[in-house]
């Protein structure tokens, strides 16, 4: 009798004795080889052999099923952190569930129809729960992390409600590394303030991710010690490191970071040096700001001498190394000339604040309001579009926008849709709704999409009735509503649900006017009852999760 | 019991979806927004007009109290069944408060409902006052005495396929491919053998099976030498098992046994398919008896049965077993309500009498491949590669099946643990086990892994 083990039967639980085993490996031997070649134990006809070998074979085979033993348990692997955050209501755990299990790519694609776009109602299903801090069911987790793996978007929110047991899983299965990856540290838990030689030991020795959260932890919570931080250890930082931790800087920028980033501004690295630039001009009371203000100032003038005033622009004739110095870069990009490419990155640097001193205590309104010399209109207001949105300043952005309805705000003028959408971020949540209702009310939906992107949701109220007005008029244009269909899934979201009420009467199909495109009419009332029932849909999403 | 009470879960109304362009269509007419006149009953009956993209809206009605599982009707011409309005409307009733109140089902949604009751009624005074059908009892005996002669003529013919094969060697059978293995499964069906012909057909996959296949293909032969054998030689089994025989080698029986009545939890519901027929497997476990059934039902190739029972629900039916020792396979009776939501869990065992179990299960039936067992307190554990569940409080584990580590439900399982002991119904066999419900540890509904 050998000791070998048997061989298992599959990858079976079994352990089953090693005489048997044996005795069962000498049967398969037999018949792999055939029994012409091998006789089997215990068998003196040839003729009988086969038989005889599958009765000993039937006879071992169900004896080793029947015998099998349970294996040891492996080694225990460490349990997932308690999630101590409450359970989901089950009206909301369902409807989780059913947003999930509307994966891209599960049935037909093509024309919307009347049913909403349940995947694209997961993020701000996340966001409600997050905001109301339930706990992820854990069965749920596999399809989170799945859903989070194909959208980078909505991973931040996904990763912050699946909690810590989505990081435990994330460490089994190869597939949802990146949760790993987001999550610093691999999801171990970053030191406190309370623990300052864990900070600073993670600081000097961790992976540079680790290191990046840890910096943006801590200057959230404390900046000035955050700043420490990171002098602490600047000079021996890699410049491409150097370049991303003084990023985090930029939350909770503050007067004391000055003598910091002055010192940057000697940094080895244009990189470091153009950023440390662009956080000190953002602190109007900076000295760089200062310089940057004389040097803009002197650009820049009021000329009284032919009646009405104008703005005269003299640009700077040369960067020199003091400009340089302050994050100028001289060498202007192909196609523009060197001295307005100058011009407009003092104007960008220099404080908004000192414009009204240097052109005769004007106001904003009344400074955008000036004619401006010799073409410089463009370059100018340009300038002081970036300052305005660098510096967060709301009054200069609401005279840099204009009225909404004002003609020119609807076609190619000074400022472009896109730095209008970065204006209105400066603005107060009503004040940007109440602005872009009033460009949809005179300009129609055809540009205001990305003006849309940068309002609150849900819309306010009359941003709300604005697109929907909108909507209504285009349709009876009778136009197609495919041409609205990105303002559409916009509203689909981001409309208050108690507009549905006002839109059941969009719904019907109405009689096919004569310019109409043919079937637009039943299209539309498509599109309209789609977003009705999205806006159901989001009512019911809150109100399960808001439920006591 | 509470109108919430009684109502089923989004995963359960989901589970009835004949595919996953239903469901994903299903779950966007859950909401209140295209729905009008919805209304339920406390008879188990769901209606609701639905809006599409016609100028009339559908009739969508469905009977969740049937006998036969739930019922539905619906003015669409969708041939999907139950189609995306069924769906929705359910979704809708399982999902929001108040959204499907009680009232009085309008006519069009009773007159369907009291046409299906009457039908119900007439079939089951029909089937009591014995079934005419059955024809002249005397041909009945003569063709099954013609069907048996045929199986045994197959079954002799496939005995001497395989002594021929042991006689040259399993090794040869790896160069001889499939296609000796598909004709004699087709003998087997021209023998009226179906089970056989199943049993040789997967004989032809397991050369290329990977490593081991030696030891797979002759534990399989023999177990096909066994069946044989036992079907040749079935005047001198013992009843039980000669009816056990019968039924593996694929002759219709019939459910004959006493109908036990008892609140069925519904364990486990999947499918499984090949290129002719998706077979569905329920598991069912009696509160009161204790008891493990199967019920099978069965669809044309691409369709879903018709037959869904939700997990996590019990019934209050009636069931009969079908005939052969050891056989946990039974018909589905009357049923007295509608299937209901229950806190009630399977109770559990360990590790290792899960197997022990299996291993006791296969005396009466030799050719069982696994058996279903609910073990308490596991946790799923990586074991290299491999998954095991390991008793919490003890030494033991069983690996999971290879087909159960690449099925997404493994991942729920994991989940759902989190390295905690969790309660796992499913298949325990010689393969291993093959988890298809889990349960935490703390409160909270079943969770299907399969």
């Amino acid at each position: 009798m050998t000791s070998t083990p048997a061989p298992s039967p599959t990858p079976a639980p079994a352990a089953t004795e090693a005489s048997a085993g044996s005795h069962w490996e000498e049967l398969v031997t037999v018949a792999l080889l055939g029994t012409t070649r091998r006789t089997p134990p215990g068998v003196t006809s040839r003729r009988d052999a086969p038989t005889a070998l599958l009765d000993a074979a039937a006879v071992e085979t169900v004896r080793r099923r029947a015998g099998m033993r349970p294996g040891r348990a492996a080694a225990r692997i460490e349990p997932a952190a308690v999630d101590s955050r409450p359970a989901l209501p089950p009206a909301a755990a369902r409807r989780l569930t059913m947003l999930l299990a509307d994966r891209p790519g599960a049935g037909s694609g093509g024309r919307r129809g009347t049913a909403p776009d349940l995947m694209e109602l997961l993020p701000q299903w996340l966001a409600t729960a997050n905001r109301r801090g339930f706990a992820a069911p854990p069965q749920a987790l596999p399809a989170l992390l799945d859903a989070a793996r194909g959208r980078t978007d909505i991973r931040p929110a996904v990763l912050a409600f699946a909690g810590p047991r989505a990081l435990w899983l994330a460490r089994l299965n190869a597939d949802w590394r990146f949760a790993l990856r987001a999550a610093p540290g691999g999801g171990a838990v970053l030191p406190g303030p309370e623990e300052p030689e864990r900070v600073r030991a993670l600081w000097e020795e961790g992976l540079f991710a680790e290191r990046v959260a840890l910096l943006a932890a801590v200057r959230a919570r404390d900046a000035e010690a955050a700043r420490d931080l990171l002098a602490g250890t600047w000079a021996s930082e890699r410049a491409e490191d150097r370049l991303m931790f003084l990023d985090s800087l930029r939350t909770g920028l503050r007067a004391a970071d000055e003598p910091f980033l002055e010192r940057a501004l000697a940094d080895r690295s244009r990189n470091v040096r153009a950023t440390a630039a662009e956080l000190l001009s953002a602190l109007p009371g900076s000295a760089l700001a200062g310089r940057m203000a004389e040097r803009a100032g002197s650009c820049v003038a009021v000329d009284h001498t032919h009646g009405t005033p104008t703005i005269a622009v003299e640009a700077p004739h040369e960067c020199d190394p003091g400009m340089e110095r302050d994050g100028v870069v001289a060498k202007a990009p192909a196609g523009r000339g060197e001295r307005s490419w100058w011009l407009g990155q003092l104007v960008e640097a220099a404080p908004l604040g000192t414009w009204s001193r240097r052109l005769g205590g004007r106001t904003p309104e009344e400074i955008v309001a000036l004619p401006v010399a010799d073409d410089w209109q463009d370059e100018l207001h340009a300038a002081w579009c970036r300052a305005a949105v660098r510096q967060r300043d709301p009054s200069w952005s609401r005279a840099l926008l204009g009225t909404p309805a004002a003609p020119e705000a609807g076609g190619p003028g000074a400022v472009s849709l896109a730095e209008r959408a970065k204006l209105l971020g400066t603005l107060g949540a009503e004040e940007r709704a109440e602005w872009v209702a009033g460009f949809i009310a005179v300009h129609g939906l055809s540009e205001a999409f990305q003006l849309l992107g940068v309002c609150a949701v849900p819309w306010a109220g009359p941003l709300g009735r604005a697109v929907v007005d909108a909507l209504n008029i285009a349709r009876d244009a009778g136009s197609y509503p495919w041409s609205f269909s990105g303002v559409m899934g916009l509203a689909e979201r981001c409309l208050d649900p108690a507009e549905a009420v006002r839109l059941e009467a969009l719904t019907a199909v109405p009689d096919e006017s004569e310019n109409a495109a043919p079937g637009a009419g039943g299209y539309w009332a498509e599109s309209f009852q789609r977003l009705v029932t999205t806006l159901r849909l989001r009512a019911a999403i809150q109100n399960e999760l808001t439920q006591p | 019991m509470t109108q919430q009470g009684v109502r089923w879960t989004a995963d359960q109304v989901l589970a009835l979806a004949p595919d996953t362009a239903s469901r994903k269509a299903g779950s966007k007419l859950g909401a209140a927004g295209p729905w009008s006149e919805a209304g339920s009953s406390e008879e188990g009956t769901v209606w609701g007009l639905c809006r599409g993209s016609g100028s009339k809206p559908y009739r969508t009605v469905i009977d969740i109290a049937d006998s036969t599982g739930p019922a539905y009707k619906c003015s669409c011409p969708s041939r999907k069944f139950p189609c995306k309005h069924a769906l929705g409307l359910l979704l809708l009733w399982a999902g929001e408060d108040g959204a499907v109140p009680r009232g009085q089902a309008p006519d069009w949604a009773d007159e369907w409902i009291e046409g299906r009751r009457k039908r119900a009624d007439d079939k089951r005074a029909e089937g009591a006052a014995g079934s005419p059908s059955a024809g002249d009892p005397e041909a009945a005996r003569r063709r099954s005495e013609r069907r048996a002669e045929w199986i045994t003529a197959g079954a002799s013919e496939l005995e001497q396929r395989l002594t021929d094969l042991l006689r040259g060697g399993l090794a040869s059978a790896e160069q001889r491919g499939y296609g000796l293995w598909e004709e004699t499964a087709a003998r087997m069906v021209d023998a009226q053998a179906p089970g056989l012909a199943a049993r040789v057909r997967e004989l032809g996959a397991i050369p290329s099976s990977g490593p081991g296949w030696p030891v797979r293909l002759l534990e399989e032969c023999a177990l096909l030498h066994l069946l044989d054998q036992g079907w040749l030689r079935r005047a001198a089994l013992p009843d039980g098992l000669a009816a056990t025989v019968r039924s593996r080698i694929g002759l219709p029986g019939s459910a004959e046994g006493p109908p036990v009545r008892d609140r069925w939890l519904v364990l486990a519901q999947y499918d499984t398919a090949d290129s002719r027929l998706t077979t569905r497997r329920i598991w069912l476990y009696g509160a009161d008896s204790g008891r493990t059934a199967l019920l099978l039902s069965y669809g044309a190739a691409g369709r879903a049965p018709e037959l869904t029972l939700p997990v996590g629900l019990t019934l209050d039916a009636e069931l009969s077993a079908y005939p052969g020792a050891g056989q946990l396979r039974v018909a589905l009776g009357e049923q007295f309500a509608a299937p209901a939501p229950t806190e009630f869990r399977p109770p559990g065992v360990d590790v290792a009498r899960a197997v022990a179990q299996y291993g006791e299960a296969l005396r009466d039936d030799p050719w069982l491949e696994s058996r279903p067992a609910t073990l308490a307190r596991v946790i799923p554990t990586p074991d290299g590669d491999d998954w095991q569940l390991a008793d919490a409080d003890g030494e033991f584990a069983l690996p999971l099946t290879p087909a159960a580590r690449s099925r997404s439900g493994l991942w729920r399982l994991v989940a759902l643990s989190g390295g905690a002991p969790v309660t796992v119904f499913g298949e325990c066999g010689h393969r291993g086990f093959s988890p298809l419900t889990a349960w935490p540890e703390g409160p909270g509904e079943a969770v299907t892994l399969c």
